[in-house]
């Protein structure tokens, strides 16, 4: 990993520039508790321009498909977004009454979720559910709907779109589905798609396959494209830029190769050493996080990884000052780290 | 792991190995109810042939359908085989009664993907931990010892004994799951999946647990994933699966630094680096299609249909070629199934053209 490689990503640095589509600030959730309100989402602000993949990642808990299930008002209740702002095209998604926001999803933001079978009907045919979506929100003809439709499963590269849009969802392989899902998600070219855990249900030949699809799409519509995932490795082949959250908060964000070359949070370069990679030495020992994700009704009052931190050190300020997201060595990345710069001599990886 | 070559030697004489299957074949027979109209037998496992030593660690890949899972259930008889022999610790297993079935079981255990539904929610760990050493008949006074015992090294705290299962954590159930399996000191684990259900900050103590226990017992793993990256740092060697057939085997580093078989170099190519320089000059092998499945499996070589290889090798002319799957193809990949061949020291792959034509792995 040398500086060179930096300068070879014209596009994320070009999209960097550019004013975001989707602006997430300051934002909230809660939960209503047994002893007060349980905060899932605690002040996250992040943003994503078109042409861009931003990827999120964090453990189970860690409130990064809350934050997007907040911002387009998918939360169940009796979760609430209690503060914050979700600027889309500049308009806050949370200040819309019910009905506008439903019919601004899937027109402008829309979202694809991990287990392709639960978002698909299995009593329709993959046809119906892509015609529903674009004969609700626009005026056309069912005959026109279809060609639309079969265009679409072509688009995503379903074999044989004429036939198999009379299929029904159990008639398709997990990876279909996926892709019958994608495209009932682009139907209406959206400019932001958020895509939740895509390919964790499938084998890794055809999860390449996905991603390679978004991103062609992102660049074809001129999309943003927010990937929520655990998987480091797709994050390097696919994202411009990195946000990681844990315990509800966003600990770490900035450019991708600022990110995996320098990490400047104690949890990101954790990850880095507790996974096995096809790049690091096959007999290596992993270091493993000690310890579970937190618990987000018993989050510590100071920095919530602080109980697995190698570098914590019970230092007073890690155990009772929550660590606001400052400027590190860019000015676009972020850390939420007291000590950030203490990792700076840190070989992150073997 | 070189710990299996002393422990051979020490042994005497040349013992066989721990685990011998031989030529294992299942079939499946499904009913068609919509179409009552006939049955199409599902091959899951196709005629697979391999060895496990103590101590030793076999890395089992493949995707959804690959019959990986199925094999595993194979060894420790939780399905029966359809024909072929299945030798453990020097006993044909094939046909044992369900006694015997049962007696085998304490020396060959199984640690199951899903923390979560695999353990009765009714159940304290500690009767957890001890029903297996019941069941099995061991000796009533030590079996509360044992189970503390065995807590310990799995890393359970014997206070939390009395707690029930959905008081832990994933990684807590899984280490319950490995207790279970450990108390009866087995010589084979079968681990299906073992981490796949984790937290990414959890598996690495999984991991490290496994390689703990098996350094102190020398016990054997066939170790089934389809995390690569995970497969690579478990395995002393590696069977990758196609369609219920082994398409390569052979030593890890031999597997991951030279594969032979166009699947399993479009599979390592498949799977990201976190290394964005890397990821940006790294080669990628498409493959056609997807995976099969087992009630139509293409004739020949069954990944013909998907390969790169043979695409390559029939457009560059000097091999007989017929039309298939839609493009133009060798005569040998459609027609003829092929062996798992040596290509390397203790390396073989099934491919009529195994030296490595066109793309690499990385």
């Amino acid at each position: 990993m040398s500086s060179a490689a930096t300068a070879t990503r014209p596009a994320a640095q070009a999209s960097a520039s550019k004013a975001p589509i989707l602006d997430i600030r300051n934002l909230r959730t809660q939960f209503p508790g047994d002893d007060g309100p349980i905060t899932i989402v605690n002040d996250v602000s992040l943003s994503v321009s078109a042409r861009e993949t931003l990827a999120v990642v964090g453990e189970s808990g860690s409130g990064k498909t809350m934050t997007f299930l907040s911002s387009i008002g998918l939360l169940a209740k009796p979760g609430r977004v209690t503060a914050g702002q979700v600027l889309l095209d500049g308009t806050d998604l949370l200040k819309l009454p019910a009905r506008e926001m439903r019919q601004l999803r899937g027109r402008k933001i829309s979202m694809v979720f991990q287990d392709p079978l639960s978002g698909l009907n299995p009593v329709f045919t993959i046809g119906d559910q892509i015609i529903e979506v674009l004969t609700a929100h626009q005026s056309i003809g069912r005959r026109q709907a279809r060609e639309a439709a079969i265009a679409l499963l072509e688009r995503v590269h379903i074999p044989d779109p004429h036939r198999r849009i009379d299929d029904y969802p159990h008639q398709f392989s997990g990876g279909m589905r996926q892709r019958a899902l994608i495209a009932m998600a682009i139907a209406l070219k959206p400019k932001v798609l958020i895509a939740d855990e895509p390919t964790t249900a499938l084998d890794v030949t055809v999860q390449a396959q996905i991603l390679e699809l978004l991103s062609d799409l992102r660049d074809e519509n001129g999309m943003a494209l927010v990937l929520i995932t655990h998987d480091l490795g797709l994050v390097a082949r696919y994202a411009h830029r990195v946000c990681v959250m844990y315990g509800g908060r966003v600990v770490e964000l900035g450019e991708l190769d600022d990110v995996f070359t320098a990490p400047r949070h104690p949890y990101t370069v954790s990850l880095f050493r507790s996974i096995p990679h096809l790049d690091t030495p096959a007999d290596a020992e992993l270091t493993p996080i000690e310890g579970q994700p937190p618990n987000p009704a018993l989050l510590p009052p100071g920095c919530a990884f602080e109980p697995r931190c190698f570098n914590a050190h019970g230092r007073a300020d890690c155990k009772t000052v929550v660590p606001p997201a400052v400027p590190t060595t860019q000015p676009s990345h972020l850390s939420a780290c007291h000590h950030w710069k203490e990792l700076a001599s840190l070989a992150v990886r073997s | 792991m070189t710990m299996t070559l002393s422990q051979d030697a020490k042994a005497g004489a040349p013992a066989e190995p721990l685990l011998v299957v031989k030529d294992v074949t299942k079939t499946f027979i499904t009913r068609q109810w919509l179409l009552s109209s006939g049955r199409a037998p599902v091959r899951a496992v196709d005629g697979i042939s391999l060895e496990l030593k103590q101590g030793e660690t076999l890395g089992l890949v493949g995707e959804t359908g690959s019959g990986k899972s199925t094999l595993g259930r194979l060894m420790l008889r939780l399905v029966d085989p359809t024909s072929g022999t299945i030798r453990f610790d020097g006993q044909d297993i094939t046909r044992l009664s369900l006694t015997g079935v049962r007696r085998m079981r304490s020396r060959m255990q199984m640690v199951f993907q899903d923390p979560f539904g695999s353990l009765d929610p009714r159940m304290t760990v500690r009767s957890l931990v001890i029903e297996p050493m019941i069941v099995h008949g061991y000796p009533r006074g030590e079996i509360p010892g044992r189970a503390e015992a065995v807590m310990r090294q799995v890393g359970l705290d014997p206070r939390f004994a009395d707690r029930y299962p959905h008081q832990f954590s994933g990684g807590q159930r899984q280490r319950i799951g490995i207790a279970r399996a450990m108390v009866l000191d087995p010589k084979l684990l079968v681990l299906d999946e073992p981490v796949s259900a984790l937290d990414v900050s959890i598996q690495a103590q999984i991991l490290n647990l496994l390689r703990e226990i098996q350094r102190r017992t020398n016990i054997a793993y066939l170790f089934i994933a389809h995390d690569l990256a995970v497969v690579r740092h478990v395995s002393d060697r590696v069977a990758v699966m196609y369609l219920g057939r082994i398409i390569e085997i052979g030593p890890r580093d031999a597997i991951y630094e030279s594969p032979h078989h166009p699947y399993t170099i479009s599979l390592l190519s498949a799977v990201p680096i976190p290394d964005p320089a890397r990821e940006r000059t790294r080669k990628r092998v498409a493959l056609h299609g997807e995976i099969g499945s087992g009630n139509a499996v293409p004739a020949g070589c069954r990944f013909h249909p998907r390969c790169f290889r043979a695409r390559l090798i029939a457009a560059k002319g000097a091999v007989p070629t017929t039309a298939a799957a839609g493009t133009t193809l060798p005569v040998a990949c459609v027609a003829q199934v092929p062996e798992l061949t040596p290509v390397g020291n203790g390396h073989s792959a099934a491919c009529h053209f195994p030296e490595k034509v066109g793309i690499s792995a990385n």
